[in-house]
């Protein structure tokens, strides 16, 4: 897939934007805004309170991302049968081990290393790394992501 | 006050995802395959993101309370245990096949398209798999 080049003071926008509100959650409610996290909370797991907010958070999420993309749409790959199989595996593996490892890129990477977290800063390394080498053999064994 | 500041919290964090072009697979894999034409785009993002993030923390750390709720659930373990790591590395692996982690894979259910309805309905299969697995052996809490 073609990708568009893109400036870099997009990203770097769209972090300090990704950032002000982990960081507005945090000093608003006391809570951290890892997706993963709020997301086993909006399905009732780890049961310590804020579920509504959880719920909120992610409601919030997607609908504010649902209408930034009408005007600035994402295109997403088309799926064959195999690349279905692949994603399934692929979603299993996210929701799986950002729980077991108790972060995703926004818990451990945004907010974590945000605090200096010890444990942030170890799952970051390991999540970046094998993300990396993942993502590279893929491409290399099959010229094109799955 | 606290739910009005929680949903706009989270539409801030969506707008934040398509601005920076994070809610797109192929973005995000252009940054994590290092085998040609990097994207540093992602690194750009994590420096955007924790310079406010950071700045929260020291503010609430010297506050003590937040400003809406009663007290603090900040994630307190600071052990560096194997479900940690292996949980980190199960999810790289995902994250390195189909490019989208939590954040999103929320976002993208906006686009209503098959890719996204199928990794959410399987991350959230796998989420609560995790639930079953390790039902009430204390929280693995937050990072």
């Amino acid at each position: 897939m073609t990708l568009s080049h893109l400036a870099w003071y997009w990203p770097l926008a769209g972090g300090a934007m990704i950032g002000t509100a982990a960081g507005a959650y945090l000093l608003l409610l006391g809570r951290v805004a890892g997706i993963s996290g709020l997301l086993a909370r909006t399905l009732g797991m780890p049961g310590d309170g804020g579920r509504s907010s959880a719920a909120l958070f992610l409601a919030g999420l997607a609908l504010a991302s649902g209408l930034a993309m009408v005007a600035r749409p994402i295109p997403l790959p088309a799926l064959s049968a195999n690349g279905a199989v692949v994603l399934v595996i692929a979603g299993l593996l996210v929701g799986y081990g950002t729980r077991l490892g108790a972060g995703c890129t926004s818990g451990h990477g945004v907010c974590g290393l945000g605090r200096a977290s010890p444990r942030s800063v170890v799952a970051t390394c390991v999540f970046m790394l094998v993300g990396m080498a993942t993502a590279t053999l893929v491409q290399i064994a099959t010229g094109g992501p799955a | 006050m606290i739910r009005p500041a929680a949903f706009l919290c989270g539409a801030l964090f969506g707008l934040g995802l398509v601005v920076s072009d994070m809610a797109n697979p192929a973005r995000v894999l252009a940054f994590l395959d290092v085998s040609d034409a990097w994207d540093p785009s992602l690194a750009l993002v994590m420096l955007g993101a924790l310079i406010p993030s950071g700045a929260a923390y020291l503010w609430i750390r010297a506050r003590g309370t937040p400003l809406l709720a009663a007290s603090l659930h900040i994630p307190t373990l600071r052990i560096i245990d194997r479900r940690l790591v292996i949980g980190a590395a199960i999810f790289g692996l995902g994250w390195g096949l189909a490019g989208v982690c939590p954040g999103p894979a929320i976002a993208l259910l906006g686009t209503g398209q098959p890719f996204a309805i199928i990794f959410a309905t399987a991350m959230i299969a796998g989420v609560l798999l995790h639930g079953l697995i390790h039902r009430p052996t204390t929280t693995t809490g937050q990072p």
